[in-house]
This record gives C-alpha cells, structure tokens and sequence, in this order.
C-alpha cells in the first residue's frame, strides 16, 4: 500500500463513486460523483471500473503528496493544469507520482470539478457498497467527510511505465441543457413553464453538491407552492416559493414538498453539474423517447470508456486541453 | 367519470412516480405501500429501487434494460390490483424527552392550543402513530395520526440547527429527525433512539407502514439512554403488532 497525503484542498474535495443504491427509502440519498463521465475516464485510465472511487475537487487548488511508494493518478473533469516538479499534467491523461513526489493542482480555468483516479483504487469500507462521502449523513470512508490537509489515503502502490496513457474523446456540446418536462409541470401556469424553457438562466453561487440554483425571472405556480411530498431524483427541478428554480444533484433530499417542473435527462447531467457559478444555462424540453435513446447512449458511452484509453505519445498530447 | 389515479408521472429518464393522490390519506399510503409490496414480491427487470412517499412510489429504473412504454404498462397494471395482504407493520415503543431543553417550543404549542403543557404530552404520547414515509434525510420518519387538537403550522422562520432525535410537529404531522439539520417544525421533545445509525446493524430501525407510539421519560434518564443508543441499543421497543 502507498499512501496520497492531502496537502491542502478545498472545501469540495471529497472521495466520490457512483453512489450509494438501495436506501433512499429511508432517507438516504445516493451522493456520488457529480460528473460521472470524468469520474469513468479517470477511473478508465488507471485500469479501474468506470463507478470505482476516486478524489473529486472543487475548482479551487488542491495539492497530494506520495508516501510509501510511488502511487498513478489520472485526473478527468474541469478544464486546470496540475505540476509534479517540472512536468505538467493535463486533463484526461495519466501520470506517476513518485514516493516522496508532489501533485499541484492549479484552480480550474473553467468547469467546476475535477477527479483523481487512482491506480489499484482508494481503500476503504463501503455502506450500501460506496464509499462516496455524505457529509450530512457522516458517511463516506476512509473520512466520512470532505478531505482536509493532513488527511492520508491509503491507495495501491503503483510501478514507472514507459508510457502513460489517455482517452480521446469528442469535446462536449454547448447546446441547451436537455429536460423532461414534469412530474409537477402542471402545478406550474402554462407561462412559467413557457419562461423556464426560454430564459438564460444564471447559476447563483449559493450551489453546492446539493443543488444549483438558477437565477432569473420569477415562476408562478398555478395553484401554491406546497406538495404532498413526493421523491426527487438526481437533476429534479424544482420550484421553491420564491419562483426560482433549485436542481437538485447528487447530494439532494431523497423526497421534497416543492413541485418539479422538469427533470435533466441523465445524459446532460455531467455536463450540467460543471456549470461554475455565474454561468449561463438554457434548457430544452426533449420528449421521453428521445431522453431514454440518449441515456442509453450515454451510458453505452461510460461502459465503453476503457475502449478509448491509448497510450499517450509524449509531445503530442501536452498541451492540449481537456474536455471542458 | 373514472378517477385519474393512480395516474404515471414522468421523473426524467430514468424513474417513474406511480401517484396514487395528492393528500394525506391513510388509504392512499396503503396503496402505495401495497404496490411497493408487489413490486418486492413479483420484481420487474430493471427496476433499481423504490422509494415510498405519502401518495405515491418513486420507481427508479435503468433506461438500458427496459422502456418507458413497457414500464407504465406492466406499472399501472399492478397499481391497479386490489389489496393483496401486505406485511404487517412492527409497533415501537419510542421514549421521547418532552419540553425543557429538549423541547422549546412545547409551551408555545400549548399556548396555541389552550392546553397545558401536559396535556399537550399526554395527548401527544397518547397517540397511535403510523409511519407513513422515510425521507428527505436518512432516517426522517413521518407520522401520521396526530390529534388534531395539535396540529401547529410550520415556524416562519426556520431554525438552521435542530438536534439530532427532535420530536416535532409540522402542520398536521408529528415526526422523528434523526439527525443535526434545519427545521420549521415545532419541537416538542428528543427521544435518543437512532432512527439511522450508520455504525449499528440495522442501519434503518423503521419501516413505512410501521406504527410508533411514544412514551415520556424524565431528563434525568437522557444521559444513560443517549449512551445506549450511541452503542448501537436500539433503545424503542418492539411491541406485538
């Protein structure tokens, strides 16, 4: 075992899978990554199932150092450099941190969170089989909370390779975030419904792994702000008293009393949840046929992640920017 | 004409509500728990997992191994069955602290009611209580059953802090918060027994469709039953249903 020792990192950074199933009936909701395409290519490119664990930062910088031997890390997400002594490290490749050796992440340049895929994975005891931190429920392991300096995980121990490696990818669209209208859209006036679909909304920088929220004109219910409570589900938007939207991600309430107007279809959500705050988002109504062809599709997409891993040719591939 | 329920609402790509209505009902909560019951029994491939509220069942499902169309028909088909016998609920004993430090606003909810405080506890621990929800934060029981006598609106102004085992009444519910989280409900006690544990098996104490009653117990029993419990003692009894 060689262990990561966590120098300084931002508030957002925190061991994340693919969440938690099976317990949201009682309350307890899935956390997990918020951008689950980065967190399979970074696990693809250590050799790691696509939903393993890794370390997901904020944009902020964040700095790991290598103990007890050398340890490979990968890093996939928002658009940042990172440095291990004289090389530079770019997204979407992989790289050896020798023993002793230092990993500085510089701020994101754009998008919100980056992960750290780790070779031989990160060690600790999964509840409902994850590992993901929920701090409010104070689970996660091996710190059921966000990482800190001083912080050490025990991870795989990793040999030099001649060559590193990375995942080609298209870059990802600009377009309008896509929705499926409901399940509460009829608790909305026709109107406000008409005005969700065409204002640029901007992302309030009171968001967090909870929700984003969406700045703009006011939405008006047709008939009170209050619901039976009902569940809510990863990119559920829902309207709150005040008309402006909430889309509530990985570490959402597992149910609500607010309405829903739309939900994001499962293929936009990585993208989504890279919006930084002050960014612009517009959304798009799609029927459920069409949401469901692009879920399979996304998720041919991630289960296929490894087949798109090659080796990286030093000289070609440096320099070049990640998917965001 | 027919009644629109239970109608299908769409909830993104990949879960289904079956909603059965739109109040709180007894009734509509054993449907729910019903079809959530025959979903356990008589499992559709692709369903992921369910999530019981009120009025309704959250069906969370993969898009890659079964359709939208296929789901809401073999869905509506089951939630239209009649009453299959489902499990019987447990009945648990629930200790709660009432008033003082444990429960500030128990004076004002009987201030509203034009109860003394005691008997705002009696009529409170006097009720039989069902569990019709987990949700919102692990463990967060909702009761149904409250005297109506009691039933006090949400604070104005939420608290951002409301401790971990707050008895409270929200509107017409009573509940259970397991754990440290913002609240406009009215506290009227604490009870130390863990509704979510993350560190004792079971996890959950409670199941929807469970019934709660509670008892009083004096402050001074707090300390010991709050270290029992952090040990993993579910502290609530089970009771013959």
């Amino acid at each position: 075992m060689s262990l990561i020792i966590v120098d300084s990192a931002g508030p957002a950074t925190s061991v994340q899978d693919a969440g938690r199933k099976g317990a949201q009936r009682y309350g307890l909701t899935t956390s997990g990554a918020m951008d689950s395409l980065s967190l399979a290519i970074a696990n693809a490119l250590v050799g790691r199932d696509k939903d393993a664990a890794a370390i997901e930062m904020g944009p902020l910088s964040a700095s790991f150092t290598a103990r007890k031997g050398g340890v490979r890390l990968s890093l996939a997400g928002a658009d940042r450099v990172g440095r291990v002594g004289s090389r530079s490290v770019w997204p979407n490749e992989s790289f050896f941190l020798e023993e002793g050796t230092n990993l500085v992440l510089s701020p994101a340049r754009s998008g919100m969170f980056s992960y750290l895929g780790v070779e031989g994975g990160i060690m600790g005891e999964p509840v409902y089989g994850s590992l993901s931190v929920s701090a409010r429920a104070g689970l996660g392991s091996p710190y059921p909370r966000p990482l800190r300096a001083g912080d050490t995980l025990e991870v795989g121990t990793a040999q030099p390779a001649e060559s590193e490696r990375r995942c080609k990818l298209a870059p990802a669209t600009n377009g309008p975030i896509r929705v499926v209208l409901g399940p509460q859209d009829d608790a909305m006036t026709p109107e406000a419904v008409s005005l969700f679909l065409t204002t640029e909304w901007r992302l309030s920088p009171k968001s967090d792994r909870m929700g984003y929220r969406l700045e703009g004109p006011r939405l008006t219910h047709a008939d009170g702000f209050n619901i039976v409570s009902d569940g809510n589900v990863a990119g559920s938007i829902q309207v709150p008293g005040n008309g402006q939207p909430l889309a509530l991600l990985a570490d959402r309430g597992t149910t609500g009393g607010y309405p829903k107007i739309a939900t994001i279809i499962t293929a936009d959500l990585s993208r989504f949840a890279q919006t930084q705050p002050g960014g612009r988002v517009r959304f798009a109504a799609v029927p459920i046929e069409e949401a469901q062809q692009e879920a399979r599709a996304f998720a041919a997409l991630l289960a296929g992640i490894a087949s798109r891993v090659e080796p990286l040719v030093k000289g070609i591939a440096a320099g070049e920017s990640g998917r965001f | 004409m027919t009644s629109p329920h239970p109608r299908l609402l769409l909830s993104g790509d990949s879960a289904l509500v079956v909603e059965f209505g739109d109040r709180i009902d007894p009734e509509l909560n054993r449907r729910v728990l019903m079809l959530d019951a025959l979903l356990a029994r008589e499992p559709i491939a692709g369903i992921t997992e369910t999530v019981p509220t009120y009025r309704s069942l959250l069906v969370h499902y993969d898009p890659t191994r079964i359709g939208h169309a296929e789901i809401s028909e073999r869905l509506l088909e089951l939630a239209s069955r009649e009453s299959e016998p489902q499990r019987q609920g447990r009945r648990w004993r629930v200790p709660v602290v009432y008033g003082g430090e444990f429960g500030i606003d128990l004076e004002a909810v009987a201030e509203r009611a034009g109860l003394t405080t005691d008997e705002v506890v009696a009529l409170h621990s006097g009720g039989d209580y069902r569990v019709y929800m987990l949700g919102f934060l692990p463990g967060y029981t909702y009761l149904g059953g409250l005297n109506p006598r009691l039933a006090t609106p949400r604070r104005e102004d939420p608290r951002l802090e409301t401790p971990a085992g707050t008895v409270g009444i929200g509107g017409v519910q009573t509940g259970i918060q397991c754990i440290l989280a913002p609240s406009g409900w009215n506290l009227l006690g604490r009870t130390p027994v863990r509704t979510y544990h993350p560190h004792r098996d079971p996890i959950f104490l409670m199941e929807p469709g469970d019934y709660v009653t509670f008892f009083p117990v004096p402050a001074a029993r707090w300390e010991a039953l709050e270290r029992a419990a952090e040990a993993g003692d579910p502290v609530a009894e089970v009771v013959a249903a």
